[in-house]
């Protein structure tokens, strides 16, 4: 039954591109979204407002009245439901990635980009969430584990064939991430095997050792330019890739996205940012709420994790729901990450609506999975929030976001709809089941010591 | 120092037996599950007892009672299978000290009694109460090849004596890879399965000779590990088996065929594929906690598979069960929350975290719904338990208000 539904829409469009392709006079197709209650995040909510996209961007919102849909424009009837944007998810490990390796402690210049399997499930499961940006993040098993990436999910009736076909772009043309940095326990290995460190004095020491070591290679670049800017080849340091990344980073274009705990862990964080001067979002914070004020007077943002119980491990032992709320008030930009395969990507939701049940405002919860997120990533002008000129993703939902009897019915990413609940297919990945799942956990490298009660 | 020692002695007269506080709880809806749902109405409990449940207008509160209120009243929770108690709220950490629920010194040890273990003053147990649990079946986790016993208690924070309701209950089987780890342990499916076979025809052979001792010249050498099969052979004790994948919940089944055991299934991620088979075998199935990782050998999970359960009428309860490195599933409410929202509905949700898991463990004539004579075990939400932005706003267990705090 659901099938003759679904062929309908896509004969039509089959035709229409069929139709675009032969004849290049016809303009490019409006797809108007009606009659829900459009959330856009920056704006507040429009009950039975009508949304315009075409080619990949929204073009207006407003009110019925205020929006004229245009003549031959495809309606898509979202009345009764819920229309946001795309969620944006600053942490997650699908894809089944894994950058640097047992080597050593610290290679920002290993790339997590280069081991994302495209064909992951996982990726459809994140759309069947309402996901449509991420932020592909190595592991923390490592004081830096590498590059991480920003990915859109791309994912239509054929499944893209290269990451590159999901890769946000640097304006230089490179794929554009953050630094994945870490704290505290899972990096600290006390065999100090592989020049890992044993204590948190030492981490913090190895960190600090290699951002002088690149501000030292940074200063032999700047003698070895002349007063034109024209390199002399001979006095060039020979490349090293891991420093290039840090001078990215130094340079403000890498953001550091730094997985850390406790308050003091925090706090160090907030220090090595001080002194060398990089843009940082503190990633999980189980401890945020201890220092609240300190991060909100640094000005950094906060990507939160929310999982059911404390203890997790001894330093996410006084991880509460509670924190969302408290770093909102005191100020604090704040999102939530799923960290998935720790939290479920279709469950992404669920976060911010349990730390509505501990005390978040439902605007700041609803902002910590959509705009907030894009901030921390650099893509505030390109999703975020369902705002003209900004990229098309959005998510039709049955009802109240934060309820957990709401589905996510529809997910659309630059104009398209590339998650239908109605398809027999997507719905597989949406409630799991023959086929939905993902063979292989992600590769963490260095968590053995931490995970060896558990078998396999 | 003086102080330290009022603290002591507070703490031996809290341990001691509950003097059951008398408690009354108001409530707009109460969920009796036994029975038809009442509108504003009142459950009494005197002496750690339901005395009496009905509307408002028709059931006087006794002098002497506290009185509670509620927008939504259902019975205490009962978790059908989790190993709070032995696991510990610190998890997974070298420096940790409470993580008890696996032992890898061997891959069968069905000798291992979960009450040698189980840690009344667990902090996850209060954490998991004052979410509603107010009854757990918890023990050895699953993992070893037969990794021990479980026991039934109250998550009530009191001595063992007073928490227990059963010392022993069944014995925890793993038909899976991750019974391929630890010192001595089998290397495949096919040896997982034989040496499971081996182990019970060991304690058949070690039953017979129980059994034809006359009386005559020394009683057969006690073996703890065998006399804890002789008990899952006599039917006095299931199975615990968790499987997941197709394969291995078809072993298990095997192994009940074959030995005439009573196998539960535990966790059952791929159940959905052999329904007919389950039901036709009797067994009940403990699903896996609905928001359980969904890789490796739980990668074809579903959140649809206890509502498909239910439409197939196999007995089933939902638990919380054992998640390893940063576990989330320890919150029973929230487990069947999804659940509730992928096709099981209220109702039958409810059922399976009260009234089925009771009666599955053997203990419906004291927990599971709110009936006069049962225990006072009672929890308290300011709306639907399974909406997420409620909160449970208390917990009553015999009587006893067990948490007050709003979650």
């Amino acid at each position: 039954m659901s099938h003759s539904r679904l062929s309908m829409p896509r004969v039509l469009f089959g035709v229409a591109a069929a139709l675009l392709f032969l004849s290049p006079i016809v303009g490019a197709q409006t797809t108007a979204i009606t009659g829900g209650t459009l959330l856009p995040i920056d704006a507040p909510a429009i009950e039975g407002g009508v949304m315009l996209v075409e080619g990949g961007k929204i073009t207006a919102i407003g009110a019925a009245d205020a929006v004229k849909v245009p003549a031959g424009a495809v309606v898509v009837d979202a009345t009764g439901k819920v229309v946001m944007p795309g969620l944006v998810d600053t942490h997650s490990h699908i894809g089944g990635i894994g950058a640097a390796d047992s080597s050593g402690p610290l290679q920002p210049g290993v790339r997590v980009y280069d081991s994302i399997n495209v064909r992951s499930s996982g990726f459809r499961r994140a759309l069947a969430g309402g996901l449509t940006s991420l932020n592909i993040m190595p592991g923390s098993g490592h004081l830096s584990s590498g590059q991480t990436v920003y990915v859109k999910l791309r994912y239509g009736d054929s499944t893209p064939r290269t990451i590159d076909a999901i890769t946000y772009r640097f304006p230089d043309g490179a794929p554009m991430g953050g630094l994945k940095m870490a704290n505290g326990t899972n990096s600290i290995r006390n065999e100090g095997k592989g020049g890992f460190p044993g204590t948190r004095g030492k981490s913090a020491f190895l960190v600090r050792s290699l951002f002088i070591q690149a501000q030292e290679y940074r200063a032999k670049i700047e003698r070895a330019v002349d007063e034109d800017g024209n390199p002399d080849e001979s006095k060039l340091p020979d490349r090293n890739l891991h420093l290039e990344t840090l001078l990215e980073v130094l340079d403000g274009k890498r953001i550091v996205h730094h997985h850390t705990h406790r308050h003091d862990d925090i706090l160090t964080v907030l220090r090595l940012a001080e002194e060398f001067g990089f843009r940082v979002v503190l990633h999980h914070v189980s401890e945020g709420w201890r220092v609240a004020d300190e991060i909100a007077a640094a000005k950094v943002p906060c990507s939160a994790i929310l999982v059911d119980s404390p203890g997790g491990k001894l330093e996410a032992l006084n991880l509460v729901m509670e924190c969302g709320g408290i770093l909102e008030k005191a100020g604090v930009r704040t999102a939530f990450h799923t960290d998935d395969w720790i939290t479920d990507s279709r469950l992404f939701f669920r976060s911010a609506a349990l730390a509505v049940r501990a005390g978040m405002t439902r605007q700041g919860a609803l902002e910590s999975l959509t705009l907030a997120g894009a901030e921390m990533m650099d893509l505030q002008d390109r999703v975020g929030s369902l705002t003209p000129g900004k990229d098309a993703d959005f998510i039709i939902l049955s009802g109240d976001p934060l309820s957990v009897y709401t589905r996510v019915e529809e997910t659309w990413v630059e104009g398209e709809k590339v998650f239908d609940l109605s398809d027999p297919k997507d719905q597989l990945y949406a409630e799991g089941g023959y086929g939905a799942g993902e063979e292989i956990s992600p590769y963490f490298c260095c968590y053995d010591h931490l995970m060896k009660k558990e078998a396999n | 120092m003086s102080s330290k020692i009022t603290a002591a002695l507070f703490g031996l007269l809290a341990a001691g037996p509950i003097a059951a506080a008398q408690v009354a709880v108001k409530a707009e809806t109460i969920h009796t599950v036994s029975g038809p749902v009442i509108k504003d109405g009142v459950v009494v409990v005197t002496d750690g007892k339901i005395a009496a449940v009905g509307p408002a207008a028709e059931v006087s509160i006794p002098a002497g009672h506290e009185v509670l209120e509620a927008k939504v009243l259902v019975p205490g929770f009962v978790d059908v299978r989790a190993t709070v108690g032995l696991t510990g709220i610190y998890n997974g950490d070298d420096q940790a000290h409470d993580q008890d629920m696996l032992e890898r010194s061997a891959p069968i040890q069905p000798g291992l009694r979960a009450i040698d273990a189980y840690n009344p003053r667990e902090e996850l147990l209060e954490y998991i109460r004052s979410f509603g649990v107010t009854t757990i079946h918890t023990g050895h986790a699953p993992g070893p090849l037969v990794s021990g016993q479980t026991m039934i208690a109250k998550t009530r924070t009191t001595t063992l004596a007073d928490a227990v309701m059963k010392p022993f209950f069944g014995v925890a089987a793993t038909l899976s890879p991750k019974a391929q780890s630890g010192a001595g342990a089998p290397g495949t499916r096919g040896k997982t399965y034989a040496m499971l076979r081996e182990a019970l025809i060991g304690a058949e052979a070690y039953k017979a000779k129980l059994e034809s001792y006359d009386g005559e010249g020394a009683p057969p050498a006690r073996d703890l590990a065998k006399e804890a099969l002789v008990a899952v052979l006599n039917g006095e004790a299931p199975l615990i088996v968790t499987a997941n994948q197709a394969q291995d919940i078809a072993s298990a089944l095997r192994l009940q065929e074959e030995f005439s055991v009573k196998v539960w299934l535990d966790m059952a991620a791929e159940v959905y594929t052999l329904m007919d088979e389950v039901k036709a075998a009797g067994s009940p199935v403990l699903i896996h906690p609905t928001t359980y990782r969904a890789y490796s050998e739980t990668k074809n999970l579903s959140f649809t598979t206890a509502a498909k359960l239910a439409e197939a009428g196999v007995p089933f309860a939902i638990q919380t069960g054992y998640e390893a490195y940063v576990p989330k599933v320890r919150v029973l409410v929230f487990e069947a929350a999804i659940a509730a929202a992928h096709g099981l509905g209220f109702e039958r949700t409810l059922e399976s975290i009260t009234l089925s898991p009771a009666k599955l463990l053997g203990i419906a004539d004291r927990v599971g719904s709110i009936e006069v004579g049962k225990d006072g075990d009672l929890a308290l939400f300011n709306g639907d338990p399974f909406e997420y932005t409620t909160h449970c706003t208390g917990v009553v267990i015999e009587g006893e208000v067990a948490s007050r705090a709003v979650r």
